[in-house]
């Protein structure tokens, strides 16, 4: 099995690739420092497994994993890190909580090798979808746009617009698109700023400079950038409520 | 409960003053509307009234004391009044007709003059219980006020304690991991890192205790911080320290420095993916400790406010209790360098 460890500490790397001379079954093939060097080496090397910090420099652990189109199995090497925790215990995607000892690292590969037949992108998708609900996790969105990585904060979205299995997120430098679902993006925004305006629409109150009335029962928002987005009765209601009207 | 305020001697002595001057001023008017008596007449018949008047009066000083009363209940303080004077009446009359009864026409003028001296009780029993009142009403204002300032500088006294002592668990637990690497490929930098961390930790139990600082400890305590970081990232951190001698001396809140610092390491660490360097820059403005922290950070993909997290937050709260001053602290974002400032006024340090 071909293994990647991903963290941004050296001692951190070193002490896995230490624990990992016991199981030659595993093939350490590559060491990266960041999630963006992570996401290159998955995408090249296709591991078996990947021992994965979360935080790390520019990317973190749980966007790098959502840019992966197919998640390998996954071992989380934290610090103490209170909402994580609670994402792992329902998976079975096994996580260590640094420092951690050689019979624990064991275990977790040991857990690993059983579950083997369980596949991993399935439980990893599961883990993300958990993860992602952590108010840590919301404060930017991590698209790929072809080969490159863009970060954009939340408070930069205009606003979001579904587009069958993706959601358009619309920014100032256009639109980038995310393979979730309106729901998704429901949970995870702060609803003190972004309302969901229509079923397929959801807007960034910072943005809204006017809502006009248009056709029967229906509204339209116009935002600063100039665009206008439909907005629904109960989308008025809500965008109402939001704004204390 | 309230101190009685003749327990206080400036009160008291207006107290007595006042029913003396009351005493003498019976005398005099007494005297004048009926000169053909002898003046002891004037002197017992106004000394007799008063005092008798006093003793009445204790009992409403007292009970006013346990019971102040509110708004509403002022009519049963009139009440009482009426009562009181009442009494005194029924008793000074009695009194006054044993001890100067047998002067010539004095049990007529005694008669007369009843309802005028109602009156004239009547205001002073007024006045007095008025006068208790305010007392009071003001007495417990003043300890409510009291408690309240209690009750909260207990509350920034623990909230200061807890800003203080809010190590990141992250800082801990990494480190360890980075210890536990070292034991087993170079356990002499294993053992030098446990002594840091050890130093470290003792050093922020220590100054969990106290609250000011010389910049030079503080600094020295930063350079720990420092080294213990430096083996956990290796290569990709530097750090520039720069400080005036003349900062040497100055104070500053403990423990205020090193969360500055980290955050900046965190913010430049995790924002970007080459060697960063932290500049901390300590000068005097005047009478004004400034401390700057710098770090780089990605313009592009990061936030405005990211830099503001908790450790910003906690270091401007801190700020705040210790000065009541929400402009100690500034951040500024300038091309790719984010720029943290702090000014600790010195005029208010020494004061503590």
């Amino acid at each position: 099995m071909k293994v990647i460890i991903i963290d941004d500490e050296p001692l951190a790397r070193s002490i896995v690739k230490e624990y990992l001379q016991k199981h030659p079954e595993l093939e350490l093939v590559q060491e990266c420092n960041d999630g963006l060097e992570g996401l290159k080496a998955i995408q090249q090397q296709q591991p078996d497994l990947i021992f994965l910090d979360i935080q790390m420099p520019k990317i973190n652990g749980f966007e790098m994993l959502e840019l992966l189109d197919h998640p390998p199995a996954v071992i989380f090497t934290t610090a103490f890190d209170e909402y994580a925790i609670k994402a792992f215990d329902t998976h079975a995607i096994d996580y260590l909580l640094k420092p951690f000892s050689q019979e624990r690292f064991d275990k977790a590969v040991e857990k690993l090798l059983v579950q083997k037949n369980i596949p991993a992108e399935k439980s990893t998708q599961e883990l993300l979808e958990t993860a992602s609900h952590s108010p840590a996790q919301s404060q930017r969105i991590v698209v790929k746009n072809g080969s490159k990585i863009k970060i954009i904060p939340v408070q930069e979205i205009f606003y979001l617009e579904a587009a069958d299995d993706y959601v358009k997120i619309h920014t100032k430098e256009g639109y980038f698109l995310k393979n979730k679902t309106m729901n998704h993006f429901e949970q995870i925004l702060d609803m003190q700023h972004f309302v969901r305006s229509h079923r397929s629409y959801m807007i960034n109150i910072q943005q809204v400079t006017r809502i006009d009335p248009y056709e029967k029962d229906n509204h339209i928002a116009i935002l600063r950038s100039g665009a206008k987005v439909p907005v629904s009765r109960n989308g008025y209601i809500r965008l109402r409520q939001v704004l204390g009207l | 409960m309230s101190r009685s305020p003749l327990s206080v001697s400036r009160f008291r002595t207006i107290f007595f003053g006042f029913w003396l001057s009351v005493i003498i001023d019976g005398v005099f008017v007494l005297h004048w509307y009926e000169p053909g008596w002898d003046l002891s007449v004037a002197v017992i018949d106004s000394i007799i009234s008063c005092v008798v008047l006093f003793i009445f009066c204790l009992p409403l000083m007292t009970t006013l004391r346990y019971y102040t009363p509110k708004q509403k209940n002022y009519v049963n303080v009139f009440i009482w009044c009426v009562f009181i004077i009442a009494a005194w009446l029924i008793t000074i009359r009695w009194l006054l007709q044993l001890v100067l009864g047998n002067n010539e026409g004095y049990p007529e003028f005694l008669h007369r003059s009843l309802v005028v001296r109602a009156s004239i009780g009547f205001f002073l029993t007024g006045c007095i219980a008025l006068a208790f009142m305010i007392w009071y009403n003001w007495e417990e204002q003043r300890e409510n006020e009291t408690r309240k300032q209690d009750a909260e500088k207990f509350a920034k006294e623990a909230e200061l304690f807890k800003l203080r002592q809010q190590m990141q668990p992250h800082f801990l637990f990494n480190s360890l991991n980075s210890i536990n690497a070292l034991i087993g490929s170079r356990p002499e930098e294993a053992r030098k890192m446990v002594q840091q961390l050890s130093d470290f930790l003792r050093g922020t139990i220590k100054k969990e205790e106290t609250q000011w600082v010389s910049l030079k400890e503080e600094l020295q305590y930063l350079q720990l911080y420092l080294d213990i970081e430096r083996v956990r990232f290796g290569n990709r951190l530097s750090t520039l320290i720069e400080s005036e001698i003349t900062t040497d001396q100055m104070k500053l809140p403990a423990l205020l420095l090193q969360p500055l610092v980290e955050n900046a390491i965190k913010f430049g660490l995790y924002d970007t993916t080459g060697e960063i360097q932290i500049r901390v820059k300590a000068s005097a403005e005047g009478n004004t400790l400034a401390l700057k922290v710098e770090n780089p950070f990605d313009p592009e993909t990061s936030s405005s406010n990211q830099g503001t997290g908790f450790g910003l937050k906690s270091v401007q709260r801190r700020l705040y209790l210790l000065f009541g001053r929400n402009d100690l602290l500034a951040t500024e974002a300038k091309e790719n360098i984010f720029t943290t400032v702090v000014k600790i006024p010195q005029s208010v340090v020494q004061k503590q």
